[in-house]
């Protein structure tokens, strides 16, 4: 026994070197390579940093395409889902309530029209996309609000829309800071 | 056929174009035969010769499993005391505080036994030197340590009649330097050219687009979330685990991490026919633990897919599935794939929340990890599957007539007992466990802990008692995914689950390897016509009949209280 716990120390000792520090260092040194440098891919605006690409951030003015509900209001300090059951009456309130804000800001809807994920929280509260039909049915009330053409916001939104993996594998998904930040391009 | 149906298909040829080859080479490797990975010898003996192990000393069972236990120990002890003082320790950005006792104790043994169960949350609860040097160091020879004992109970059936059931420190270590740290560098990889952080920078802030503050949390994440999947630990960076866009960005990682979590649970299955030259018996094996495995994915996919009735009731479309919990860029069919392997195999990472999946899903994935041998964990899951073998060898034998036998040896009283046992532990540990919180949570519901238990639960009625059911499942299975509503990081909690984690590791192991050197050191009895051959169809599904009933038997009545009754409460 006390020969095994010599052995085990020594071993838990070598095991560390190799496995917590040459294993991720020379991983880290390889991410710098990377898109991001292995600090994750940033988005950049005249020069300064508006957000990261994989974190969606909270789009409440009516000017922006909106996002996901989350359950930490988008602070990426933290992530959570909001673990509400598929039964909970507090929670269908919640969903029914989102439902109504929806069809407030974008009169022209029918329910049937409102794809799911944007009254329901997603897994990580920083969810960074929405679906297409998520951003089809905000396009009249950005139009409207930026005073731009239906086509014009349409025709961004197709330029967004990113397709699934290799075009078979996945969903279609739109990234929503992404094409704020078009968004805000194409007004100047 | 949608993308998203092919997706999953993609996953699952993927797993098995990789696990397939896998177990032949876990095979050769194990039993010393030349394999490509030879260069990585210097580095053993390298190792070997500071750690002062003679990896070719034979070990009995018993010394096989002092050996473990004793180094488990060691892990056990010396990760308590960094959690509890990570933030005196250096290597902490983010200035996160120390863990309290009663969370440290849950947290290094959830870790030591593969198991993952995070009472704290990665951004806040843990610093990058525990991150790295305790968890993910952890995920390595957790996984390892699982993986050498089946290789030690495969060596005890590879030989006629033995005692040697081979050197624990060699299997310990080949499958470390041989297997998962080469993969490790390779899903890594992957990972950090797709978006997952590698560097050591600490948090990060920036104005956003609306004017907001935010603080980004960030690290080296994607070695962690390798090895993470890689060795069946499940155990987030993050809190939000696969959910996160970090540690999960895109749809490619998404296949990448659940294709390394499935492949070394394929290959042990097959390593063990190829290693024990009885190839059939690896292949009956991976039929009946497949065909359960579908049997819980296809009405899960189905389940999710078809969304949550309630909202659909107002009106609004799913045409993906349901939402809740769930992210865009992985979609309803990957979550309900990703939701049975995680818990088959007892991984127990997410990529969408279970507390939030339909009551048929949580229902398939409870039992998933309640019956713990569908694959299971590096390792322990053929373990698990082999306390089944010996039962379901056991009442054939009484069926026809005659002593038991598996693979030439006699399977008498003594070994029956020992399964007995193991079979028994579960279910008593799982309900035990479920009962104690039930009646605390009625009972005592202002005990002043960190969270009142009358704060415990995050969704009232069936699914409330759900989240107590899972915990304590998922704390049995070593799985460590949650329904994660549950107010978990207080003192009932910590301890309750730490013990259950204990006892449903260690327990589990040392069975089957106790009765693998048991029956090795008998005569060996050669074939005849009247021996009963374990490695046909008709004893597969005398397996699988089994592994029902005893499940069924165990556990339908807590299931109906949960899941099931919330199913049935829900608008048609």
């Amino acid at each position: 026994m006390n020969n095994n716990i010599i052995k085990s120390i020594r071993i838990t000792l070598v095991l560390t070197v190799i496995l917590c520090v040459i294993y991720p260092v020379a991983i880290s040194l390889a991410g710098k390579l990377s898109k991001g440098r292995g600090d994750g891919e940033t988005i950049v605006v005249n020069g300064k940093v508006v957000g990261y690409a994989n974190i969606g951030q909270s789009f409440t003015q009516p000017k922006y395409f909106w996002g996901r509900p989350s359950a930490v209001g988008y602070n990426a300090a933290g992530s959570a889902g909001s673990n509400k059951g598929p039964s909970n009456p507090d929670y269908l309130k919640d969903v029914s309530s989102r439902i109504d804000t929806l069809l407030k800001y974008h009169p022209y809807l029918k329910r049937a029209d409102i794809p799911a994920e944007m009254v329901t929280a997603s897994g990580s509260g920083l969810d960074p996309d929405i679906s297409p039909a998520a951003a089809k049915i905000q396009i009249k009330r950005i139009a409207d609000n930026r005073k731009l053409s239906v086509q014009q916001v349409t025709d961004l939104v197709s330029a967004h829309t990113e397709a699934p993996l290799l075009g078979l594998f996945g969903p279609s998904k739109v990234n929503v800071l992404k094409l704020n930040v078009a968004l805000d391009e194409l007004k100047k | 056929m949608n993308t998203e149906l092919f997706g999953i298909i993609a996953s699952f040829a993927l797993m098995l174009v990789i696990g397939i080859p896998l177990g032949k080479y876990l095979a050769k490797m194990f039993a010393g035969e030349k394999v490509w990975t030879d260069f990585m010898k210097p580095v053993e003996q390298g190792i070997y010769k500071l750690s002062g192990i003679n990896p070719n000393e034979p070990m009995n069972w018993k010394q096989f499993l002092k050996a473990m236990m004793c180094i488990n120990l060691l892990w056990l002890v010396y990760g308590f005391f960094v959690l509890m003082n990570q933030d005196k320790l250096p290597w902490n950005p983010d200035g996160n505080p120390g863990m309290t006792a009663d969370l440290a104790f849950n947290t290094i043994i959830s870790f030591v036994v593969n198991c993952n169960l995070q009472h704290y949350s990665g951004e806040s609860g843990a610093s990058y030197l525990a991150q790295h040097y305790i968890f993910m160091f952890l995920q390595f020879v957790s996984a390892a340590t699982g993986i050498a004992c089946a290789v030690g109970l495969f060596k005890a059936f590879r030989d006629k009649t033995t005692n040697d059931i081979g050197n624990f420190w060699n299997y310990f270590l080949r499958a470390i330097t041989r297997l998962l740290l080469p993969l490790s560098i390779v899903v890594a990889l992957i990972l950090t050219f797709n978006g997952t952080p590698s560097s050591y920078a600490g948090k990060d802030q920036f104005i956003s687009l609306q004017g907001d503050t935010v603080n980004v949390s960030r690290g080296p994440a994607a070695q962690f979330i390798a090895i993470k999947h890689l060795g069946t630990n499940g155990g987030g960076w993050f809190g939000a685990n696969s959910t996160h866009p970090l540690e999960n960005p895109n749809y490619l990682t998404n296949i990448t991490e659940i294709v390394s979590q499935m492949i070394i649970p394929i290959g042990m299955v097959l390593c063990f026919g190829y290693f024990i030259r009885r190839k059939k018996l690896g292949w009956v094996i991976f039929g009946v633990m497949m065909i359960g495995a579908l049997l819980l994915l296809i009405p899960s996919i189905g389940s999710e897919t078809g969304g949550n009735s309630a909202i659909a009731k107002m009106g609004i479309a799913q045409p993906t599935g349901a939402m809740e919990g769930k992210e865009v860029r992985i979609g309803p069919t990957a979550t309900a794939f990703w939701s049975t392997f995680t818990t088959i195999v007892s991984t127990g990472s997410v990529n969408g929340m279970h507390d939030s999946t339909m009551p048929l899903t949580g229902l398939w994935q409870l039992l998933g990890m309640m019956i713990n041998g569908f694959f299971g964990g590096c390792g322990v899951g053929v373990l698990n599957y082999f306390i089944y073998l010996i039962i379901a060898v056991f009442i054939s034998g009484l069926m026809v007539g005659r002593t038991p036998e598996f693979l030439g040896h006699k399977v008498e009283a003594r070994e029956v007992k020992i399964a007995a046992l193991i079979t028994l532990l579960s279910p008593l540990l799982i309900m035990a466990g479920t009962a104690i919180a039930a009646f605390v949570f009625t009972n005592h519901g202002n005990a002043d802990w960190a969270v009142k238990p009358s704060a415990w639960l995050n969704n009232p009625s069936f699914h409330g008692f759900s989240e107590m059911l899972y915990e304590m499942t998922s704390a049995n299975a070593n799985n460590g995914s949650g329904f994660e509503g549950l107010g978990d990081n207080n003192v009932f909690w910590n301890v309750s689950t730490g013990f259950v984690m204990l006892l449903g590791r260690f327990l589990p192991i040392i069975g089957p390897v106790a009765i693998a050197g048991l029956l090795a050191q008998k005569k060996y009895i050669p074939e005849s016509a009247g021996t009963l051959k374990t490695d046909t169809i008709t004893f597969g599904l005398m397996t699988f009949a089994v592994i029902l009933v005893l499940n069924a038997l165990s556990y339908f009545p807590a299931l109906a209280l949960g899941p099931i009754a919330e199913f049935f409460s829900m608008p048609k």
